[in-house]
C-alpha cells in the first residue's frame, strides 16, 4: 500500500510501485482529468503538481509520491469555485477538443505560481505542453490575463 | 369516352404473366425511383428519440424540459470544432430561446439525422460546377446518403447540413408554442410575441415562460411551414456565442471514451502486426499471464479495418502495457516487409513522366499551349505520408452481453459505421448495438475509422458480460493510422509575353484516400473505375482564369493505409498549386498577389478575400526588419482563405512570426468559432510543413512518439489575425478544414522572398 494526498484526501492504493502515477490517478482513484496523450513524458497532458511543481505524471512512479501531495486538475480550484486560470480560459474560449487542456491549466498554474507575471518568453519556456488544436494563442493571452487579475487582486 | 380498338388478348399465358410482371416491375421501379428520390420531412422525431419524465419532444431536434431547458439534439460529434454550440443556435435563434436555457444532448443515432451533404459533397465535379450532370451526381449521392441514413461528421458539412432543418425545426417549435400559449390565453396566435423563451401578449397582459407551454405544445401538430428567418432579423447567429462545452473542458469533468468508467470495467494493451497486412503466427504468454491482474492474453484477426494483433487484458491500464511487454510474439510479415518509402518515392518521380493519367479537368487545348511557349515552366513537388496523433490516443470500449446485446463507447466520426462494424464483430443485429460519442481528443478524419471498434468488440465477445477498455499506445496509433497519402506532382505553365499563364498542367500521383476507406468498409464495392475527387480537389477546381489546363491524376495502391487527414487533398494540392503560381508571378516578374488578383477578375469572392488578407497584412508595405512575406490562396468545403505569413530565418530554419488570415464562410455562425478554427487550421497545417513525415522502411513506420514525429508548440506559435469576409447565407461553407491549405504554400513563398530559395518538398529543410 503506498499512501499519499491528492487534492487534500489522503488515499492509499494497492498498486505495483512502479505503475505511472497517471494510471493510479486514472484507474484507481478515478480521477479522470488528468490525461493520458504519450507515455513518455513529451506531451504534458498528464501534467499535475506535486507538491507545489508540475510533473509528467506518466512517467512518475506512484512510490515516488508516497508521503507527498498531488494536486490534479479536479483539485486546482481548491476551495473556489475557479481558479483564475480556469475563468480566463473561460473568458478566452480556449479549448476546442479539449483533451490537453488539463495538463496546460496544471502547468500554467505552476508556472505563475513560481513566476507571477511571466513575460510572453516565460511562457514559451514554461509551457512545453502539446495541443493539436492550436489553441497556443489563446492559451498564452489566458496567462496574461490571470496574472493581471491575480496581480490586480493583490 | 370512346372504346379503344380491340386490340386482341394477350396471345399466350407466358405473355401475358411476362406483361403482368413488366407492369408490376416498372411501378416497382417507379416507386422505388419516387421513394428514393422524394423530398423527406426532416422535422418529425424518429422512436430514438425518447423523453423523459417533464420533457417535451417539439419536432426531432429539440426537447424542452418543465423548467424551461431547451435540449437541442446535436446530430454531429464535437471534436474541438465547436458543433456543439453553433448547431443549437441555429434552434436557439429561430425560436427565441434565452441562451442561458440552452444546452444540447448527442441526437440518438437514427435516419433523421444522416448527413446527406457529406456524400453530396463526394462527387468528382468541381464545386462550382452547376450543369445538369454535376447536379444530377450529387443530387443522386445526396439522396443516397439519407436512404443510408448516415451519421456522421467530416468534410466541414455540419453548418452546411443542419442550417435547413435545424432553423426549420427552431421555427416549427417557436409556431407550436405560440399556438399552445394562444390557446391558453384565448387570444389570436398572430397577436403574441416571443422573447427570451416566453411568449406574450400585449393586449391581455399575460404570458408563458416555454416550461410550462411546452407539452400542450408538443401535443400539437408539426407545422411543414413555418419560415426561418431572414439574416437581417438575426439576434443570435452572426455574434459570437461562449461554447457550451468550454466550462467542462477547463475543470476535468468533460468526458471522452478513455474516461468511461464501470464497476468491473478491464483495460486491454494491443500489439499489432508492425508490418502493414501481416498476420499473427503465433505466440507465448505464460509470462504475461503469471503477473498480477492479467486477465488473459488473446490473438485478434486482421479484417478489412483493423491489424492482425495481440492484446493483453488486465484489471488496469499498466498491468495490461507490463504483461502485453512480456508477451513472446511471432508475426508472419506477408508481402510486404520490403516496403521503403524512399523506394516509392522513386517510383512516383518515374510515375509522373511515364504513369498512366486520368484526367479530370481538360480546358482549352494543354498541348498546344504547352508547345511553343513565350517562357516555360516546369517544376516537381512532393509531401509525405502524416499521421493525425490525435491527443486522445485511440480507445474504445465495449461490452458484449450474452444475451447479444452490446454497447460500445468510442469517440467517433460516424456512429452509424460504429454500430454496423461492432454489430458484424460481435455477430449480432445492428439494432441490437448501442453506440455512446463521448466527446472526442481531436478527429481530424483519423476518428472515421472503426479499425479499433472492430478490435474492441471482438474481444469483448471474448469475456461476455464484462466491459473492456482496449486503448492503444501512442507508438500503435502512430505505426497504425490511415494515413495523408504521400504524393508527388508535375506542374508545367506556359506563359504568354505579358506573363499570364496560357497554360497549365498539373498532375498527381497518389493513392486514393476514397479508394483507401472504401477497401475497408466495403471491400467488395473498391473499384478504380471510381474517380475519387479527393485526389484533385485544389488542383481541378481552381478559381484562376486560365484559358488552356489540364488536371490529370495517376493512382497508385501502396500497403501503407491512407485516410481522411483534415483537408484531405486540398493539404497537398493547396501547397502544390499556391508554390507554382509564386514561381509563375516570380518569372513574369510580377507581384504575387497582384498577379493572383489579374486572374480572378470573374470570382469576386476570391479576390476580396485576397485583397483583404493582403491589405490587412500590409502587403506592399516594408516588414519589420528580417522578415518577409508570402501569400497564398485556397478555397475548400466551400470556403474560401487567403493567408499571409511573415518569415524570418533563423539560424537556417524558418520562424513564422506572424499569419494574417482571411475567410470567407459565406456567413459566420458563430464568428468566435471561425477565428478559432482558422487558429486551429493554420497550426495544424504548418505542423505538417515544419515537422510532418511519416516514412517506412522494412514495411514499418519509423516514427511512434511525438519524441520523433514533432508537433508545433507554443514558443513557434506565430500570432494569428483572422478577418472574417461575409458574403451571405447563400454562400454557406465550411471552417473545420479550410484554414489548413494555405499556410505551407504561404510560408515557403515568403520562405523564397527571403532566400530566393523554392521549397518543392514538404516538411521543409533549409539547412
Amino acid at each position: 500500500m503506498i499512501a499519499f494526498k491528492v487534492n487534500g484526501r489522503t488515499v492509499e492504493v494497492d498498486a505495483e510501485p512502479d505503475t505511472p502515477l497517471l494510471w493510479v490517478l486514472r484507474d484507481y482513484l478515478n480521477l479522470t482529468g488528468t490525461k493520458f496523450g504519450c507515455g513518455v513524458a513529451a506531451c504534458g497532458a498528464c501534467t499535475v503538481h506535486l507538491d507545489a511543481a508540475a510533473v509528467r505524471s506518466c512517467v512518475l512512479p506512484v512510490s515516488a509520491c508516497a508521503g507527498r501531495s498531488v494536486t490534479t486538475i479536479e483539485g486546482l480550484a481548491g476551495d473556489g469555485a475557479r481558479h483564475p486560470l480556469q475563468q480566463a480560459w473561460i473568458d478566452r474560449q480556449v479549448p476546442q477538443c479539449g483533451y490537453c487542456q488539463s495538463g496546460m491549466l496544471m502547468a500554467a498554474a505552476a508556472l505563475l505560481r513560481a513566476n507571477p507575471n511571466p513575460s510572453d518568453s516565460d511562457i514559451a519556456s514554461g509551457i512545453t505542453n502539446i495541443c493539436r488544436c492550436g489553441t497556443y494563442g489563446r492559451i498564452r493571452a489566458a496567462i496574461r490575463d490571470a496574472a493581471r487579475a491575480r496581480g490586480a487582486r493583490s | 369516352m370512346s372504346a379503344a380498338p380491340a386490340r386482341g388478348k394477350p396471345r399466350s399465358p407466358w405473355r401475358r404473366r411476362f406483361l403482368i410482371g413488366a407492369g408490376a416491375a416498372s411501378g416497382a421501379l417507379a416507386i422505388g425511383v419516387w421513394a428514393f428520390y422524394r423530398k423527406r420531412d426532416r422535422l418529425a422525431a424518429p422512436e430514438a428519440l425518447t423523453a423523459n419524465p417533464g420533457e417535451a419532444t417539439l419536432t426531432g431536434w429539440l426537447k424542452i424540459a418543465s423548467d424551461g431547458r431547451i435540449l437541442v439534439q446535436v446530430p454531429r460529434q464535437e471534436m474541438g470544432q465547436g458543433v456543439t454550440t453553433a448547431l443549437p443556435m441555429l434552434v436557439a435563434e429561430e425560436i427565441d430561446a434565452d441562451p442561458a436555457m440552452v444546452h444540447f444532448e448527442q441526437a440518438p443515432v437514427a435516419p433523421l439525422y444522416a448527413n446527406p451533404t457529406l456524400l453530396g459533397d463526394g462527387v468528382p465535379m468541381r464545386p462550382d460546377d452547376t450543369g445538369l450532370p454535376a447536379t444530377l451526381m450529387r443530387l443522386t449521392q445526396y439522396k443516397f446518403g439519407q436512404t443510408l441514413g448516415l451519421v456522421a461528421t467530416g468534410g466541414s458539412t455540419s453548418v452546411r447540413d443542419a442550417w435547413e432543418p435545424m432553423r426549420a425545426a427552431g421555427a416549427a417549435a417557436r409556431a407550436m408554442l405560440v399556438q399552445a400559449a394562444a390557446q391558453r390565453f384565448g387570444v389570436p396566435a398572430a397577436e403574441c410575441t416571443v422573447e427570451n423563451s416566453r411568449v406574450m401578449h400585449a393586449g391581455s397582459g399575460r404570458s408563458a415562460g416555454f416550461g410550462e407551454l411546452a407539452m400542450e405544445a408538443a401535443a400539437l401538430p408539426v407545422p411543414q411551414d413555418a419560415q426561418p428567418r431572414e439574416p437581417s432579423q438575426f439576434r443570435l447567429l452572426g455574434k459570437p456565442h461562449a461554447r457550451l462545452d468550454v466550462p467542462s473542458k477547463t475543470d476535468g469533468s468533460a468526458q471522452f471514451a478513455i474516461d468511461m468508467r464501470r464497476p468491473g470495467l478491464l483495460y486491454a494493451a494491443i500489439a499489432q502486426c508492425p508490418v502493414f497486412g501481416g498476420r499473427l503466427k503465433s505466440f507465448d504468454d505464460n509470462k504475461a499471464k503469471a503477473r498480477k491482474g492479467v486477465r488473459g492474453v488473446f490473438g485478434l484477426p486482421p479484417t478489412s479495418t483493423s491489424a492482425a494483433a495481440v492484446v493483453a487484458v488486465a484489471e488496469h491500464y499498466w498491468q495490461a502495457q507490463r504483461a502485453l511487454a512480456e508477451v513472446d510474439i511471432v508475426w508472419d510479415e506477408g508481402d510486404h516487409a520490403g516496403h521503403d518509402t524512399r523506394a516509392q518515392r522513386d517510383r512516383y518521380t518515374a510515375l509522373l513522366r511515364d504513369g498512366k493519367p486520368r484526367s479530370y479537368e481538360s480546358v482549352g487545348n494543354i498541348d498546344h499551349a504547352l508547345a511553343a511557349p513565350a517562357r516555360a515552366l516546369t517544376a516537381d513537388y512532393f509531401v509525405p505520408y502524416l499521421a493525425h496523433a490525435t491527443m486522445e490516443p485511440i480507445n474504445c470500449t465495449a461490452l458484449v452481453r450474452a444475451d447479444g446485446g452490446c454497447e460500445v463507447w468510442v469517440g467517433n466520426q460516424s456512429p452509424t459505421l460504429v454500430r454496423w462494424f461492432a454489430a458484424r464483430a460481435a455477430g449480432v443485429d445492428s439494432d441490437q448495438v448501442t453506440v455512446h460519442s463521448p466527446y472526442m481528443g481531436g478527429g481530424f478524419g483519423r476518428r472515421a475509422e472503426v479499425d479499433v471498434v472492430m478490435q474492441a468488440v471482438m474481444l469483448a465477445a471474448k469475456l461476455p458480460d464484462t466491459p473492456v477498455q482496449l486503448i492503444w499506445s501512442r507508438e500503435e496509433d502512430t505505426r497504425h493510422d490511415v494515413y495523408r497519402p504521400m504524393a508527388a506532382a508535375r506542374l508545367d505553365a506556359a506563359l504568354d509575353n505579358a506573363g499570364n499563364i496560357a497554360g497549365w498542367r498539373h498532375r498527381i500521383v497518389s493513392q486514393s484516400c476514397t479508394g483507401g476507406i472504401t477497401a475497408r468498409l466495403l471491400p467488395a464495392a473498391a473499384s478504380d473505375l471510381m474517380k475519387d475527387k479527393t485526389n484533385v480537389e485544389g488542383a481541378f477546381d481552381l478559381p484562376y482564369a486560365m484559358p488552356n489546363r489540364r488536371v490529370e491524376h495517376v493512382l497508385v495502391h501502396e500497403p501503407v493505409p491512407v485516410g481522411f487527414w483534415r483537408s484531405v487533398g486540398h493539404s497537398f494540392n493547396a501547397f502544390f498549386t499556391e508554390c507554382f503560381m509564386d514561381e509563375c508571378a516570380h518569372a513574369a516578374g510580377r507581384d504575387p498577389v497582384e498577379y493572383r488578383a489579374a486572374m480572378l477578375t470573374d470570382s469576386p469572392r476570391h479576390l476580396k478575400v485576397l485583397e483583404t488578407a493582403a491589405q490587412r497584412a500590409g502587403w506592399g508595405t516594408p516588414p519589420p526588419a528580417g522578415r518577409h512575406r508570402g501569400v497564398a490562396l485556397a478555397e475548400s468545403f466551400h470556403s474560401i482563405v487567403a493567408q499571409v505569413a511573415e518569415v524570418e530565418i533563423v539560424d537556417e530554419q524558418p520562424r513564422v512570426h506572424r499569419v494574417v488570415c482571411a475567410v470567407d464562410c459565406g456567413f459566420a455562425v458563430n464568428p468566435d468559432t471561425v477565428i478559432a478554427q482558422m487558429e486551429s487550421g493554420i497550426v495544424f497545417g504548418l505542423t505538417a510543413a515544419l515537422h510532418g513525415e511519416i516514412t517506412v522502411r522494412s514495411g514499418r513506420v519509423e516514427q511512434g512518439n511525438f519524441p520523433d514525429y514533432d508537433m508545433l508548440r507554443l514558443a513557434q506559435m506565430p500570432a494569428i489575425e483572422v478577418h472574417i469576409v461575409d458574403s451571405g447565407i447563400e454562400h454557406l461553407g465550411g471552417i473545420g478544414e479550410p484554414g489548413t491549405p494555405p499556410i505551407a504554400p504561404a510560408v515557403c513563398n515568403a520562405i523564397f522572398a527571403a532566400t530566393g530559395r523554392r521549397v518543392r518538398e514538404l516538411p521543409i529543410r533549409l539547412a
